[in-house]
């Protein structure tokens, strides 16, 4: 772990920059925000910290005018050092006071370069021409200043999302944010694109600059801030300087319970579930496609799938889950060879998929509860009649699995988008697992998850390992990775390593390989615990 | 050869061009609404409305300027009600926009035959004459074929470079171009997406009426039910065919002009051992087979057909 950030000797009143006082929030009967109160100075780094739905974003959201408090003023240092309070319901108000925002889905028009998305809305608007060189300059002095490297030139759909996250902060900087509020910035960065990216934070807060960043990994938090906010049901239930703080206290603070961690027993794997040789999915870009991969799931394993995100992962698993065909190899199922890739039929064979995109490719937001966890089944007479619906015998289904994996919603006949992420990746879990399938394919299964719910599905996907099951884990997560996997490969560029038991291989050598570094090359050997690239 | 004496010829080129002008006005509307996120299906109506309000405002004595003045009115009328319905209630904009259609075209109907009961042929009105104008308009094919246009082709053309500035030069363009694919991304910074995208809406519609208003104030000299016979869906047809670009929505409208200036040319020389339908139907399957080109790589703006809600993220 990265050294932990200095504390500015004990915030000083004066330095005192924003101030939550009592705010509050409701969405129907629900708490979003009950009367929460934060202060933050210049320089600081204050985590907010909570598991899903605690109300982080919620608040931020209220601090950026995107929501109207109930109640609760939200106060501002003025030029004079008074504070003053914030129009409230209004984005603009807030970025003229210094506010800046880096939203966990990145607010760019991909369409735009990274110039445009910066300087979108800071020229008036009825202007008939416009200045390039006075932002340009501008912003390659903040770059300069702050290690921010973009290509500003390039249309933002070609930038990697490490870049575009870049690009939020110099959007906010370039408007002399004097508070900056990242929402979950390292969800989607590799382990070196968040370091460095905590670097650069430590930096600029040393310039000055006032840093909220909203989390829930303790350990990257522990890392960057100064001092941690936790919240837990909407409420403030703690704030500690980062110091004085130790992880499991945090993490029980976070979760109001002891938080159960998964261990793998030692199990021998048994007979081969999946074989592929030397598979090619030829997409054009080598990182959507996958280049001559062979791979072996065994029955009783969890296989590792490491990398950084769009590396072919996306190849790999369409191909599991029978949407792709590949363009040359072999595919074996039970050492069969497979000919006719249907996603239907693979499902048939025992294989359920954990898509990664819960929202967009695991339920269908319009249809209820019931009718998502039916969905895979629909054609066993179990749950059908000569092509007609058995509603009694969905309904029974659904609240079976409603209590046995402790969904929460309102009801099985409520639609299933009004269900956190959380709770739509248990629905899931419900509907993969109920079935005793063969072989699960879990794609980034506990991404954007609060540690209570991660800790859930590590538990179901070791039972389902223990079983008998064979598990494709891909992940990003390496700590995820190594407590849950029995053997790990690296994926990079459409490229799947040697699969190494994962007894045999540590921490930052994965990093090292995940960034493209092949095992045990002479000039890149692994580099010791605890650096950072 | 005749077909390469048609090709050749200034008049068939001018005919193209004449063609063409509503179609401009068309896509220019079209795609200023579709950059800005939502798609304007009203534009047939509003084409209709458009061709029945300039007319009969001059009818009524009003100046063609006037006319072309109230043509606008018209459009932007009628694209403020589509841009609040698909805008701040974020209904559906194809539901809205056919609806609009039916609207405009209705009241455009209603208003003729309320304004006149009896008569059986429409009045005609003096419309836009040719420019002449000194030297251009004497040159060789070129003053036959562009420069002897009447006036509201010259707004048309002028309109093409106009909006291709704003869209590209200007902060206000840059930000239609953002509402267009990400509206969160406009919010964030602080501007409006619904005035924005009300704004586009509401612009657009207005050029789009001035199509209208060229087949009443220039092409012809009098309103006739049907007369806008499916213009705006071509313009539709087109708006993707341009890739959202004007330059390229300028070709477009012209190779559309061109087809059909050619086919009337082509029934007269080749005779009519086809079917008159035959020929009318030409533009339209070239049209057709161009987008199946074009389209398929189409790049449609991103966060188009999908309403916006303030707070939403």
């Amino acid at each position: 772990m990265p050294p932990e950030a200095k504390r500015p000797s004990s915030p000083n009143p004066a330095d005192l920059l924003l101030s939550l006082a009592g705010i509050t929030k409701k969405f129907g009967p629900l708490i979003a925000n009950d009367a929460i109160d934060l202060d933050v100075h210049r320089g600081e780094i204050v985590a907010l910290l909570g598991e899903n739905g605690a109300g982080k974003t919620t608040l931020m959201n209220i601090l950026f005018g995107h929501y109207v408090a109930d109640d609760g003023v939200v106060l501002v240092a003025g030029e004079n050092g008074d504070m003053v309070p914030l129009e409230p319901g209004a984005p603009q108000a807030a970025i003229d006071a210094g506010i800046g925002m880096v939203h966990q889905h990145f607010t760019l028009a991909d369409n735009l370069t990274g110039l445009d998305n910066i300087v979108l809305g800071t020229e008036p608007v009825l202007r008939l021409w416009r200045d390039k060189a006075t932002p340009r300059r501008k912003l390659n002095a903040l770059m300069a200043e702050s290690g921010l490297k973009v290509d500003l030139d390039q249309p933002v759909h070609r930038l990697t999302v490490g870049e575009k996250q870049r690009v939020e902060i110099l959007k906010a900087l370039y408007r002399n944010a004097r508070l900056l509020v990242l929402d979950e910035p390292t969800a989607v960065l590799t382990p070196q694109e968040a370091d460095s990216l905590f670097a650069t934070l430590r930096q600029l807060a040393q310039g000055g600059l006032a840093v909220i960043i909203i989390a829930h990994k303790l350990a990257e938090v522990l890392a960057v801030s100064h001092r941690i906010a936790v919240l837990r049901g909407g409420a403030k239930v703690g704030e500690i300087s980062t110091a004085d703080a130790d992880r499991r206290s945090i993490a029980e603070l976070m979760v109001g319970r002891d938080v159960p961690v998964s261990r793998r027993s030692a199990k021998t794997p048994g007979k081969p579930v999946l074989q592929l040789e030397h598979v090619t999915i030829d997409r054009g870009d080598a990182r959507r496609s996958l280049i001559d991969a062979s791979l072996t799931a065994h029955e009783g394993e969890i296989l590792g799938i490491a990398g950084v995100s769009g590396n072919g992962q996306s190849a790999l698993a369409q191909l599991i889950a029978g949407l792709e065909r590949p363009d040359r190899g072999t595919v074996r199922i039970f050492g069969e060879t497979i000919t006719d890739f249907d996603a239907r039929k693979f499902s048939r064979n025992g294989i359920a998929r954990i898509p990664e995109d819960r929202h967009h490719d695991g339920v269908i937001g319009a249809m209820s509860v019931a009718e998502n966890i039916a969905i895979e089944d629909i054609h066993s007479t179990d749950l059908q009649h000569f092509g007609f619906l058995k509603f009694d015998a969905i309904r029974n289904r659904a609240q079976t699995a409603i209590a046995g994996y402790d969904v929460r919603c309102p009801s099985p006949d409520a639609p299933a988008r009004l269900l956190s992420g959380g709770n739509i990746q248990k629905l899931i879990l419900a509907r993969v697992l109920e079935k005793s399938p063969n072989l699960i394919l879990a794609n980034q299964p506990s991404r954007g998850l609060d540690v209570g719910a991660q800790a859930e599905v590590h538990r179901r996907l070791l039972d389902a390992r223990d079983r008998g099951a064979a598990v494709i884990l891909i992940s990003e997560d390496l700590d995820e990775l190594l407590m849950l996997s029995d053997r790990i490969a690296v994926i990079h560029s459409g490229h799947v390593s040697e699969t190494l038991p994962t007894d045999d291989i540590n921490r930052s050598e994965l990093g090292l390989m995940m960034a493209g570094h092949s095992r045990h090359s002479p000039d890149n050997g692994p580099a010791p615990e605890g650096t950072t690239a | 050869m005749e077909i390469l004496d048609i090709l050749l010829s200034a008049n068939f080129w001018a005919a193209s061009i004449r063609i063409a002008t509503p179609l401009i006005f068309g896509v220019l509307g079209a795609l200023i609404c579709e950059r800005a996120g939502v798609l304007n299906l009203g534009i047939e109506g509003i084409f209709t409305a458009g061709a029945m309000a300039g007319w009969m405002a001059v009818w009524l004595g009003a100046g063609l300027w006037g006319g072309v003045a109230v043509a606008a009115l018209a459009g932007a009328f009628f694209g403020m009600i589509h841009a609040i319905l698909t805008v701040p209630l974020g209904l559906s904009q194809h539901v809205s926009g056919i609806g609009v259609t039916l609207l405009a075209t209705s009241m455009s109907y209603f208003t003729y035959r309320t304004a006149l009961p009896n008569v059986s042929s429409p009045p005609r009105i003096t419309p836009f004459q040719p420019l002449d104008i000194p030297f251009l308009s004497d040159m060789p094919f070129l003053g036959t074929a562009l420069f002897s246009q009447t006036a509201l082709t010259m707004l048309a053309l002028f309109l093409v470079g106009a909006t291709a500035w704003v869209l590209y030069r200007t902060p206000l363009g840059l930000a239609i171009r953002a509402v267009g694919d990400n509206p969160s991304s406009v919010e964030a910074q602080g501007l409006s997406v619904y005035g924005l995208r009300i704004g586009a809406i509401v612009v657009g519609s207005s050029i789009m009426a001035l199509g209208g208003a060229f087949l009443t104030m220039s092409a012809f000299d009098a309103f006739f039910f049907g007369m806008i016979n499916g213009r705006g869906w071509v313009c539709i047809a087109l708006t993707v065919f341009a890739s959202w670009r004007p330059g390229k929505a300028l070709i477009g409208a012209l190779l559309f002009g061109a087809f059909d200036a050619f086919q009337v040319r082509l029934q007269t020389e080749v005779g009519s051992f086809l079917p008159s339908q035959v020929y009318l139907m030409m533009p339209y399957l070239l049209s057709i087979a161009a987008l199946i080109v074009v389209a398929r790589k189409a790049d449609y703006p991103k966060a188009m057909l999908t309403p916006w809600f303030k707070g939403q993220r």
